[in-house]
């Protein structure tokens, strides 16, 4: 890219030293046809065309990963940041402080809440919505399309600041429509009961548009063929509903199911900012719990025992989700 | 928009309507009730949608008196640019955004280079270990980012890379959505193109930039933008990985302001103001680009 056309390889070699293949210099064993590279010749290419991916992914993300399981088991702290070979191998006992810590039990609480209303809403919504747009206009639709969809790009930090100020129960947008039909707004985040609520709604404003799209391109590949053969058959919108578009839409539901709730277990930024995990932790989720234990308080074996335990959760409810709505497929 | 003239097509001239609504609605009868339903369920959608940015927008333009009046004031009478005045005095916005930018663009640019030769490789090579690689790619996809941060953060402080741009750009420098999303977009390449090149000597390196990049140019824009568009939303590592204000990106700078009472917690001005500057950028952005939004995440769900 950098340099002129000609024998490009020969200066990207100087640059970009893995990606350097130009045919025999490489190999010298290879070549067993001038014409047809041979099959070695690939695979050294492959390997090179690999490397850069596979380093970045095994420093920055393979060897953390496995480091996080260590950690876990050890009492690494503070000093251990500069001293990480000076942590104490401790057994599992972070895993059994874990569960009789009532605040992780609390924040584990909070987090399957959170999933638990917030995922079918977000479907729901989400393929409502789709199929609305999908079958019920024609005019406008990349208008409303656009719509559903910038809440998904936006900034989280700067919307779930919007969201703090919309929710404000004196002088906030809420507030002026409970004024409208003469109510008082609750203090949405300040109360118990209210702030998680609060949290799942902005959620599903912020994502539905994710899943709008996904079910649109799923609907968008069922062919017309069969709609058009139910509707000769004389079913109804509903009967084409439920017999066509549902089950041939499963596909597009587990794949939607799947990403959201992964989304929803690391839920993070919305309390981080909203709430800061209040009122009295009701609003403390998994993720923002082990932040603090990290970070905050530096109790980092801790917390790198939440995060296995929190990853052990979002593996199994994907293989469970991915097992039970494929089944039903059949 | 419709509502106005669809409901008298109804009742007083149906001999104009039909002509048009049935080459559309491929031989069903006009439905123009149901239609017009669906337009105002729609419309009230979007207004639930965009009701929190045209509150954001409107509140950043109001004065002290009028953001705190109880009830609230729908829309200012009397519009200031003090907040945004305010908030430039106490934040250093530019830097922070020069910040967000800086890392954006590092990110972006590895990853459309990093991801889309492992991409290339997985969909065009044939060399031992291939599938291997890809499951590890996919199993990439699946693992949460908080399970590597506080290892992550240890290494960064060994390498004396907290608060620098190195620091915020590595761990992102190649994600495994560009390598699956190359990788999908290269598949469609056809083998004889490349057969053909391999033919009259070509390298490697050599079809890979000059023959199959110029060929997925769309996918490298899908990427481009849900690349930048991540790095600039990104929020967990950089509140990690930056300590001094000056490297701060923009939402850490924002949610830093926002969630110390010392700063800003009571003034909903500056902090409208600020959302308003962060989020204006990436509206725009994507409205001027949202094809290539919904086709991205239509083809990586499609898998």
């Amino acid at each position: 890219m950098s340099t002129t056309t000609g024998k490009a390889a020969e200066s990207a070699k100087v640059q970009a030293g893995p990606g350097t293949v130009k045919s025999p210099a490489a190999g010298p064993k290879g070549s067993r046809s001038r014409r047809k590279p041979s099959l070695g010749m690939q695979n050294m290419a492959g390997w090179l065309f690999s490397t850069p991916f596979l380093v970045l992914f095994l420093v920055f993300m393979a060897v953390p990963i496995i480091a996080t399981l260590v950690m876990s088991f050890t009492d690494f702290g503070l000093r251990n940041v500069t001293h990480p070979l000076d942590a104490n191998f401790i057994g599992f006992e972070n895993y059994t402080k874990l569960f009789s810590d009532e605040k992780f039990l609390k924040s584990l609480f909070n987090t399957a809440y959170f999933v638990v209303i917030g995922v079918p809403l977000t479907i729901f919504l989400g393929l409502i919505v789709a199929v609305l747009l999908n079958n019920g206009i024609d005019r406008a639709r990349t208008f409303f399309r656009v719509g559903f969809y910038a809440p998904v790009v936006t900034t989280i930090v700067a919307v779930a600041v919007v969201w703090r100020f919309v929710l404000d129960p004196s002088d906030g947008l809420v507030a002026g429509l409970f004024s409208e039909v003469g109510l008082t707004a609750p203090d949405f985040l300040g109360s118990e009961k209210l702030a998680m609520p609060s949290m799942i709604a902005m959620a599903v404003w912020r994502n539905v548009g994710t899943v709008m799209v996904l079910f649109i391109a799923g609907l968008q590949a069922i062919p017309t063929e069969v709609r058009e053969a139910a509707r000769l058959d004389g079913a109804s919108i509903w009967q084409e509903f439920r017999g066509i578009t549902i089950p041939l839409l499963r596909p597009t539901m587990l794949y939607a199911t799947v990403i959201t709730t992964i989304g929803y277990l690391n839920v993070f930024e919305e309390p981080f900012v909203m709430t800061q995990g209040g009122p009295s932790d009701s609003t403390l989720t998994v993720s923002l719990n082990m932040y603090r234990e990290g970070f905050n308080f530096f109790h980092m074996g801790y917390a790198s025992a939440m995060a296995y335990v929190l990853f052990v959760v979002i593996m199994g409810i994907t293989v469970l989700q991915l097992r039970l709505l494929k089944d039903n497929t059949k | 928009m419709s509502a106005t003239n669809a409901p008298g097509a109804v009742s007083t001239a149906p001999s104009k309507k039909p002509g048009k609504a049935e080459r559309k609605a491929s031989g069903r009868e006009p439905r123009s009730p149901k239609r017009i339903f669906v337009y105002v369920l729609l419309s009230l959608g979007l207004l639930i949608m965009s009701a929190p940015f045209l509150w954001m927008a409107l509140s950043s333009f109001k004065t002290t008196s009028e953001l705190t009046a109880s009830p609230p004031v729908w829309i200012p009478t009397e519009w200031t640019l003090d907040n945004f005045r305010d908030l430039l005095d106490k934040l250093d916005l530019p830097l922070y955004f020069m910040n967000s930018v800086i890392v954006a663009v590092l990110v972006t640019v590895s990853n459309l280079v990093f991801c889309s030769m492992l991409g290339y490789a997985l969909a065009k090579l044939k060399f031992a270990g291939r599938n291997k690689i890809f499951g590890l790619v996919l199993g990439a996809l699946m693992v949460p980012g908080n399970l590597m941060l506080l290892p992550l953060f240890v290494l960064m402080s060994k390498l004396q890379l907290i608060d620098s741009y190195a620091g915020l750009v590595l761990p992102f420098a190649a994600g495994a959505f560009g390598v699956f999303l190359m990788r999908q977009f290269m598949q469609s390449i056809p083998d004889e193109l490349l057969e053909a090149a391999r033919m009259d000597g070509a390298g490697e390196w050599y079809i890979f930039w000059r023959i199959v990049m110029p060929l997925v140019k769309p996918a490298l824009a899908t990427l481009s933008i849900f690349t930048f568009l991540g790095s600039w939303n990104n929020f967990v590592w950089p509140l990690i990985a930056t300590n001094d204000p000056d490297k701060y990106t923009l939402p850490v700078a924002l949610a830093t302001f926002a969630t110390d009472p010392n700063k800003a917690g009571g003034s909903n001005g500056m902090l409208m103001a600020g959302s308003f500057l962060i989020v204006l950028p990436v509206l725009v952005v994507f409205i001027a680009l949202q094809r290539h939004f919904t086709q991205g995440i239509a083809t990586a769900g499609m898998k």
